[in-house]
């Protein structure tokens, strides 16, 4: 039974993917890809990841693909005219990259440290809650909480990075 | 207007009122039948249920969702009541007892009503905007305590679940004003969006404020937290936090003072312009539905949930929520609405702020 | 099922005529009214947006076009009256006064002093009906519903006061060239005297309502501002110019229908925006107040009508024994009055501003022409000015606060 959830769900997943490549309206391409994320997001639950799966769609589905609707919303203004680049390098680059990214994440699961028989249900559904990811991040005994306060800092600069080229326009 | 002009309307009034608290006793009463009856009378179904997962989510998904519907006929017909007084007048009196049913005969026209499409609308868009608003409010109900008992279920990120599930709405939202291709609708779209995601950062923050006191994100943790310790809001840290939520569950509500998305005076109806017939009433339903939430939400983490003496704990539950809802109601019927200017500025040059030195407080609190 | 809707767009509208020269792509025409909640009728805006923000507001009017210049060039002077109260029908005694003092000006005649008394009387409660129904629509645009309803529970008790008189609530008619159609009833004093004595209450009850609500205050402060400068050129008279801090009264300035007996104020406002305006006529209740308090003080005895058989017709009992009241009795209601040829102007304040009737007569029984210098259609004219540059939800508010009827534009 869940491999048959999971089935559907990463069928329907996949050909949102799809839809939202295919798609030449810009704003249903937008919706497709929330809806996307959405169901990636259901994924992550079946894989007892809550934390992550809410975070996908606070994140992702709520705040950054509606910030996208709203400004393709704003500039075709009712008129859906469909995104008109076409040929170019775009594609060809599209391809080589999307080949690196799927080589890495082959690498990527290829010299993971999870061993065989690491990932038992128990190990699963502690490794996903908020109070494990919590801990992870923010034990100074592991690597993580220097990367992690880097990251924040990074989003604040680019934060301000933001209002400045705003407030020079204006 | 053939409501007379002569004293005896103040009496009427008065004489209503006692009416309308009558109703309120009575539906009161029902509900706390049902609380003490169900649940030791209804065992082996639950039994039952527990055991058939699939038929378990069915069961409860129809029992809330007419939950809902119910609940929120009490609520339209309630709000109208109470802006009747407020505003020097009777309110819904012909339909039912003190015009209870007026709502459900308001629902039946709408179901009737023609249901037109724009002929340049966005047609798949323009057709599923109104239930990609409506799933999401009932999915919120789904980790709602209405009781010790009655919580569909208890999900240990109950609280993330719900401000995730909750921004789903403005992807509906958006739809529906992209979708009915007209101006009004656009800008109501446009403006619902700005401000649901402005305002979910000083609610999430107000939320997490609480987060930090209780130290877990379940419902029944914080409830739990409540019966131990107090009402989370009699800790003085979270009265400013209950302050922001409250404004900004108004915000998320699109209520007045902050109904620019829908506001008839500016957008004609903002990004409901265009439908007509049950999908606008599917619109009007999660608006209502999100009203009770809102209030709910505020009353388990804030008001202690439904812990109370005496009565069982789906009164208390719906008392307490009652008495936030009609703030609210006591809220939209006395200020005027907000510029966008204006309500983009509260949001994040007072509220935002506010909210980070409220949760800053309440961790520091919460740690000692 | 669908059902078939056409979007308004720029093409669509240069193909009524009607100019729009959007500056670049990144703005929205839109096209608001002529039916739309806020724009007092049917009033027609078209906006140019750039995102929320007003590039460009101009006005089209013309929806409610009722042709009453042309039609009073038609009626006898007496059957006039009953369309003037449509101009402006939230004032529609104010009207009727501005027609009949035009028409009282051609004849050279005015009313005794009783006559006088009762027309202030009307005409201020008639300023605090409308002010009161321009404070619950602006209040509606603005978002405060609850006001509306306040508002209206007063005007209720002046269109009881009406009914009471005239036996119409909305449309009176009552005060016609000569005098008025009658005294006032029995316990009429009595029951203005109760409503003025109650209306300081109410006022201020609208005052805590909004007064210092913040959110009034922001959305009104600082917004619409209009120089006085500006308002000459526009043509702006009314509270809208008393906002910009021009004393500018028409009962002041050039007293008629005796308000020069009565001591009254004229409120003016400094910051001439929106809230000025609203300061401005909240104000001028007030005075109103004064004034029907100081009429019905002083109110004289005797005729209130005036004693020429050929502007009025004679009271009923004198018809029993006299030939000649019957002949006037008769001609008075069959041809009407025969004003000497000559043109006549007699500007008067209107809640609105300065309304007045140019007449022309040709010594018939029918005016040669009728001019209606009304000020909605004055003031509207300042909303283009006012609009650059704000938006949306300030124009709203800026057509509330120029309180404008679109029966008295299309006229």
């Amino acid at each position: 039974m869940q491999a048959a959830f999971f089935g559907v769900i990463a069928f329907l997943s996949i050909l949102s993917a799809i839809l939202m490549v295919m798609n030449r309206n810009p704003v249903r391409s937008a919706l497709f890809l929330v809806a996307n994320f959405a169901l990636l997001a259901v994924l992550y639950l079946t894989l007892a990841a809550q934390f992550i799966a809410a975070v996908e769609i606070i994140v992702y589905a709520g705040a950054i693909m509606v910030l996208f609707l709203f400004v393709l919303m704003l500039l075709s203004l009712g008129a859906s005219h469909a995104l008109r680049e076409r040929g170019g390098l775009q594609p060809l680059v599209a391809i080589i990259l999307g080949l690196i990214f799927l080589a890495s994440l082959s690498a990527a699961g290829a010299i993971g440290t999870l061993g065989p028989g690491q990932a038992t249900p128990q190990w699963v559904k502690n490794g996903g809650t908020v109070k494990a990811i919590g801990t992870a991040l923010f034990d100074p005994r592991l690597p993580w909480l220097f990367p992690f306060e880097v990251t924040s800092i990074l989003l604040l600069v680019a934060v301000v990075g933001a209002i400045v080229l705003a407030k020079r326009r204006v | 207007m053939s409501v007379a002009h002569s004293g005896s309307a103040d009496a009427r009034r008065s004489g209503q009122f006692v009416g309308v608290i009558f109703v309120f006793i009575v539906l009161l009463v029902i509900a706390a039948v049902i609380g003490h009856l169900t649940l030791p009378g209804l065992a082996p179904v639950w039994h039952f249920l527990g055991a058939h997962p699939i038929l378990n989510a069915l069961v409860k998904a129809v029992v809330y969702v007419s939950f809902i519907a119910l609940l929120v006929l009490f609520l339209i017909w309630w709000e109208r009541k109470f802006a009747g007084w407020l505003q020097a007048r009777l309110g819904p009196k012909h339909v039912g007892p003190q015009g209870m049913l007026q709502t459900l005969a308001d629902a039946l026209k709408l179901i009737t009503k023609e249901d037109i499409t724009p002929a340049v609308a966005d047609r798949p868009l323009f057709y599923l905007a109104p239930f990609v608003v409506f799933v999401p409010t009932v999915l919120t109900f789904m980790v709602l305590p209405l009781g010790p008992h009655w919580i569909a279920q208890d999900l240990n990120v109950a609280l993330l679940y719900v401000i995730a599930i909750s921004s789903m709405t403005a992807t509906g939202i958006m739809a529906a004003g992209w979708g009915s291709n007209n101006k009004y609708s656009l800008l109501g779209g446009v403006r619902a969006v700005a401000q649901l995601l402005s305002y979910e950062v000083p609610m999430v923050m107000a939320v997490l404020s609480v987060v930090t006191f209780v130290g877990g994100l379940s419902m029944r943790h914080i409830i739990d937290y409540q019966a131990q310790n107090g009402w989370l809001i009699l800790k003085w840290p979270l009265i400013p936090a209950f302050l922001i939520f409250l404004i900004a569950a108004l915000a998320e509500l699109n209520r007045t003072p902050f109904d620019l998305p829908e506001a008839e005076s500016e957008l004609v109806s903002g990004f409901h312009t265009e439908y007509s017939g049950m999908r606008f009433a599917f619109f009007f339903l999660a608006e209502f539905a999100n009203n009770f939430f809102s209030a709910g939400f505020a009353v388990a983490l804030f008001f202690g949930g439904y812990l109370g003496p005496i009565l069982p704990g789906i009164v208390w539950f719906i008392l307490k929520t009652f008495v936030l809802i009609t703030l609210m109601m006591w809220i939209r019927w006395t200020v005027p609405r907000l510029r966008i200017d204006q309500m983009m500025g509260l949001c994040w040059k007072l509220l935002v702020p506010l909210s980070l030195v409220v949760f800053i407080l309440a961790a520091a609190w919460a740690s000692r | 099922m669908a059902t078939e809707l056409k979007n308004y767009n720029t093409a669509s509208a240069q193909a009524q005529g009607i100019q729009i020269d959007p500056i670049d792509e990144q703005t929205m025409v839109i096209n608001m009214g002529p039916q739309h909640p806020s724009t007092h009728g049917v009033l027609r805006v078209i906006l140019e947006l750039d995102g929320e923000n007003i590039v460009n507001a101009t006005c089209h009017i013309g929806y409610v076009h009722t042709g009453i210049e042309k039609e009073g060039e038609f009626q006898t002077y007496l059957k006039a009256v009953t369309i003037t109260d449509r101009l402006d029908y939230v004032s529609a005694s104010i009207n009727n006064l501005a027609y009949t003092l035009s028409v009282e000006k051609l004849l050279g005649v005015a009313p005794p002093p009783r006559g006088q008394y009762l027309r202030v009387m009307l005409c201020e409660l008639q300023r605090i009906a409308s002010h009161l129904v321009w404070l619950g629509t602006h209040a509606l645009d603005i978002g405060a519903m609850t006001v509306f309803f306040f508002a209206f529970r007063e005007r209720e008790k002046i269109l009881d006061l009406f009914e009471m008189m005239s036996g119409v609530r909305m449309m009176p008619s009552w005060i016609v060239p000569g005098g008025l159609r009658g005294d006032a009833p029995e316990g009429y004093f009595e029951r203005v005297k109760a409503f003025v004595d109650e209306f300081p209450y109410r006022i201020e009850e609208y005052e805590t309502l909004i007064d210092q609500n913040p959110i009034w205050l922001e959305r009104t402060q600082g917004i619409g501002i209009l120089t006085p400068e500006e308002c000459m050129a526009l043509g702006v008279s009314g509270p809208t110019l008393r906002a910009t801090g021009v004393p500018h009264d028409l009962r002041k300035a050039v007293p008629y229908c005796s308000y020069d007996q009565f001591r009254f104020e004229v409120p003016i406002g400094k910051y001439s925006d929106v809230y000025d305006r609203y300061r401005v006529r909240m104000a001028e209740m007030r005075q109103s107040r004064e004034i029907i308090k100081q009429a019905l003080e002083n109110m004289p005895d005797g005729p209130f009508n005036v004693d020429d058989r050929k502007v009025m017709p004679p009271p009923r009992e004198e018809l029993d024994h006299s030939m000649e009241s019957v002949i006037h009795h008769f001609k008075w209601w069959t041809e009407g009055i025969h004003p000497p040829v000559g043109e006549a102007y007699v500007p008067v304040e209107s809640p609105k501003g300065e309304l007045g009737f140019y007449l022309v007569s040709n010594g018939s029984n029918y005016p040669w022409r009728m001019h209606v210098r009304g000020p909605s259609f004055m003031n509207l004219q300042s909303l283009a000015t006012m609009a650059k540059g704000r938006l949306i939800a300030d124009v709203v508010a800026m057509i509330g606060s120029i309180d404008i009827v679109l029966g008295e534009i299309d006229r």
